[in-house]
């Protein structure tokens, strides 16, 4: 057990390949028959808030874009979208995945759930393990397209506790109007969950509305009105 | 009962001509680890500041806070551990096999090579250009030369491994005979498979093993394999029980790699797997205890030594924090914990234990002991090792427990569904705290950085003659560790 030839064959190679086995190829088998899907193939229903950009950016769009089919300029834009929020490492602050417990989905919706994660956007995964800002697999079409350009500018303006960063070169020298990364990262995330209903119809997904309100003040409940929590106020605006 | 480690530092048999070891090789990577450390802690105090609102540098996209957030986490990993290991290599393999690593010009090679990942890896992350994989954002053009550095590292160390005349290696040799191969499988597993050929669920437990492998299999193995040989020798005496450290390498070696599931628990990987991670991380614990009870058992007896040796020091926090780490993990890993702390900065502060409060203090310690030897003279000013000390221990500790305790508290308000700016207001003064022993962190550094460098000018010189002379040196350690 203390010959170099031993150490290097059963701890190095052995039990490597048995964990291997174990926890990486095992897990493998229950999803092996799910087809990995393309970009091209995810974009063939680009979600209404792309094609609302295209209405509300035209000059933008088309400078992006180029003067192609929606679902040839969504792909486009969703491939780039990716490649911002990997670069800008935005995965490491927003989570991509909805556990079935510690009521995430109470507060995000539909837990997540395999066959959502098997396309090219997600090789690798982009679960996430820290949530500093909210979780997104079933951001898309929470906010308006409006929102996003304001918010990717300078999040605390229309967010005022976030610690987001911002990212004015997502914008045309006059900071107003998105660029092709600016319209890339809000096509990404404004599709992202917008699947749910076409593969389940069982779907329910509770709004998710907290930023929509104004920071909370902390309840004082005066004798007799202590009914009132601020997660009241989440559920019922 | 105490066992007798077997002997180790063989050979040297007849008078080298040439010296054991490259001393330069040492010294650069020392040298060259601290400076990648030095950008690395500027990086995290960057970013601890953007949680504040308050950005320093200018908003522009290479100098973005998430791309300087990677900077922080893989210029420890490549640019920091990897080269203090490789210091720590080149000093410790000549001694325990008595043979010399295969070339100095492929030391230099490796040199090269490794740094010039590095700054690939740091230059492509100010780009744009990161990878989706946790712990390895080198973009994907670099991940081919890692595996080639990987392939250097084995072909500069296994030959004096398997040229020893000894024919029972002592514990350090066996960590780094595995760790050399584990990184270089790791790597592989982690970096390509996801990437290019497999997606989504399929790909998701290798993220999680290549994070926790990274951590496992090559930073521990070589942490260990340091703290079983300088330990001895700063104490001047055997391992405490050679049978520990035996089930401590083999339960590393068995349980370790099983683990790496566990970073995403309630993620969509099957739930035989996720328990399965459970169940071997709560059993690591069993293992981490044996070698924490080597240690201190070890150092039982010298309790004096932590007033006069600042290299034990050292080691003596950098094993208590490994106690405190691993319990955590033991607790941390369950269902219940996982609920409530799984995305919070309880999280962030376990790493920063870990990586920090572990092994960086271990390369402390064996930096503290070698850089008198390196450089021929004694520490210029005690006063800044004694500063340097304190300032990172209590900066480090403050932090671990005001990142965990705002992890604790993002959590439960997270589980009650608070609103996201009440939780970020109320963390906020956590995060303030944090950003202060950040500069306590810094500060303690650059007492080590300024010593180091004064120490090398203008220290007071210990030996004229600062040539390796193998019999004197190595008689010293077989007595440390138990050869004679």
């Amino acid at each position: 057990m203390e010959r170099f030839s031993f150490v290097f064959l059963v701890a190095g190679l052995l039990f490597f390949g048995l964990a291997f086995a174990v926890s990486g190829w095992i897990p493998m088998l229950p999803v092996q028959h799910l087809e990995v899907r393309s970009v091209e193939q995810l974009a063939q229903q680009p979600p209404l808030e792309f094609l609302e950009l295209k209405e509300q950016y035209p000059e933008a769009f088309a400078k992006a874009f180029g003067d192609v089919p929606p679902e040839q300029a969504f792909a486009d834009a969703l491939r780039t979208g990716h490649r911002i929020y990997v670069a800008e490492a935005c995965w490491h602050c927003h989570s991509q995945q909805i556990r079935p417990w510690g009521n995430d989905e109470a507060r995000y919706g539909r837990r997540s759930f395999p066959e959502e994660y098997h396309n090219e956007l997600n090789m690798p995964p982009l679960w996430g393990t820290r949530r500093i800002g909210p979780d997104l697999i079933r951001r898309g079409g929470k906010q308006s397209n409006d929102w996003h350009v304001a918010h990717f500018y300078h999040p605390p303006d229309v967010s005022p506790y976030s610690v987001m960063p911002s990212y004015p070169w997502f914008y045309e020298d006059d900071g107003l109007t998105p660029n092709k990364q600016g319209l890339s990262i809000i096509a990404y995330v404004q599709w992202l969950g917008s699947w749910v209903e076409t593969v389940d119809e069982t779907v329910y997904e509770i709004p998710y509305l907290e930023e929509l309100y104004p920071p909370v003040e902390r309840p004082q409940p005066a004798a007799g009105e202590g009914e009132e929590t601020p997660t009241d106020d989440v559920w019922n605006p | 009962m105490v066992d007798r480690a077997p002997s180790t530092p063989a050979g040297a048999a007849a008078p080298l001509s040439r010296p054991l070891v490259d001393k330069g090789l040492v010294k650069w990577h020392l040298i060259v680890a601290m400076t990648w450390f030095g950008i690395a802690l500027l990086a995290g105090l960057f970013y601890s500041l953007q949680l504040l609102q308050h950005w320093p540098l200018p908003k522009i996209a290479v100098l973005s806070p998430g791309r300087i957030r990677m900077i922080h986490t893989n210029m420890i990993a490549f640019g920091f551990l990897t080269n203090a290991f490789l210091a720590m290599l080149y000093w410790t393999i000549p001694r325990l096999t008595g043979q010399r690593v295969l070339s100095s010009k492929l030391g230099w090679l490796i040199f090269a090579a490794w740094n010039g990942i590095v700054l690939a890896t740091y230059v492509g992350l100010h780009l744009g250009q990161a990878q989706a994989i946790e712990w390895g954002e080198t973009p994907v053009w670099v991940d081919p030369l890692v595996v080639v550095g990987a392939l250097l590292v084995w072909l500069q160390f296994y030959p004096p491994i398997v040229r020893t005349r000894e024919k029972a290696l002592y514990v350090s040799l066996w960590y780094f005979s595995a760790g050399f191969i584990w990184l270089g499988l790791t790597y592989i597993m982690g970096n390509f498979f996801p990437q290019y050929l497999v997606a989504g669920n399929a790909a998701g437990p290798l993220l999680g093993l290549y994070i926790h492998d990274l951590v496992g299999l090559w930073v521990t193995p070589m942490g260990w394999g340091m703290m079983y040989f300088f330990v001895p020798i700063i104490l001047k005496k055997p391992i405490w029980s050679h049978a520990l450290s035996l089930v401590g390498f083999w339960g590393l070696a068995f349980f370790y790699p099983l683990q790496g599931v566990h970073h995403f628990l309630g993620s969509p990987i099957p739930m035989f797997a996720q328990y399965s991670a459970v169940i071997s991380t709560i059993a690591i614990e069993i293992v981490v205890t044996t070698v924490i009870i080597n240690f201190f058992m070890t150092w039982r007896g010298s309790e004096g030594t932590l007033q006069r040796s600042i290299p034990i020091r050292w080691f003596w926090v950098g094993a208590l924090n490994y106690f405190i780490t691993c319990l955590q993990c033991a607790f941390q890993v369950t269902l219940t914990f996982q609920q409530v702390i799984h995305f919070t900065d309880w999280v962030v502060g376990h790493a920063h234990m870990v990586m920090f409060g572990v092994f960086s203090f271990w390369i402390f310690g064996m930096t503290e002991h070698l850089w008198p030897k390196l450089t021929g003279h004694e520490w210029w000013s005690s006063g800044l090792r004694r500063w340097s000390f304190w300032l990172t221990t209590l900066g480090l500790g403050s932090m671990f427990l005001v990142l965990t305790s705002s992890g604790v508290v993002e959590g439960f308000m997270s589980l009650n569904l608070a609103p996201r700016a009440t939780i970020l207001d109320t963390v906020r003064p956590f995060w303030m705290v944090r950003s202060i022993t950040g500069l306590a962190i810094i500060a303690g550094f650059a007492c080590l950085a300024v010593n180091m460098v004064m120490t090398a000018r203008a220290g007071r010189i210990t030996h004229v003659d600062t040539e390796y002379t193998p019999y004197e040196e190595v008689g010293d350690e077989e007595v440390a560790l138990g050869a004679v």
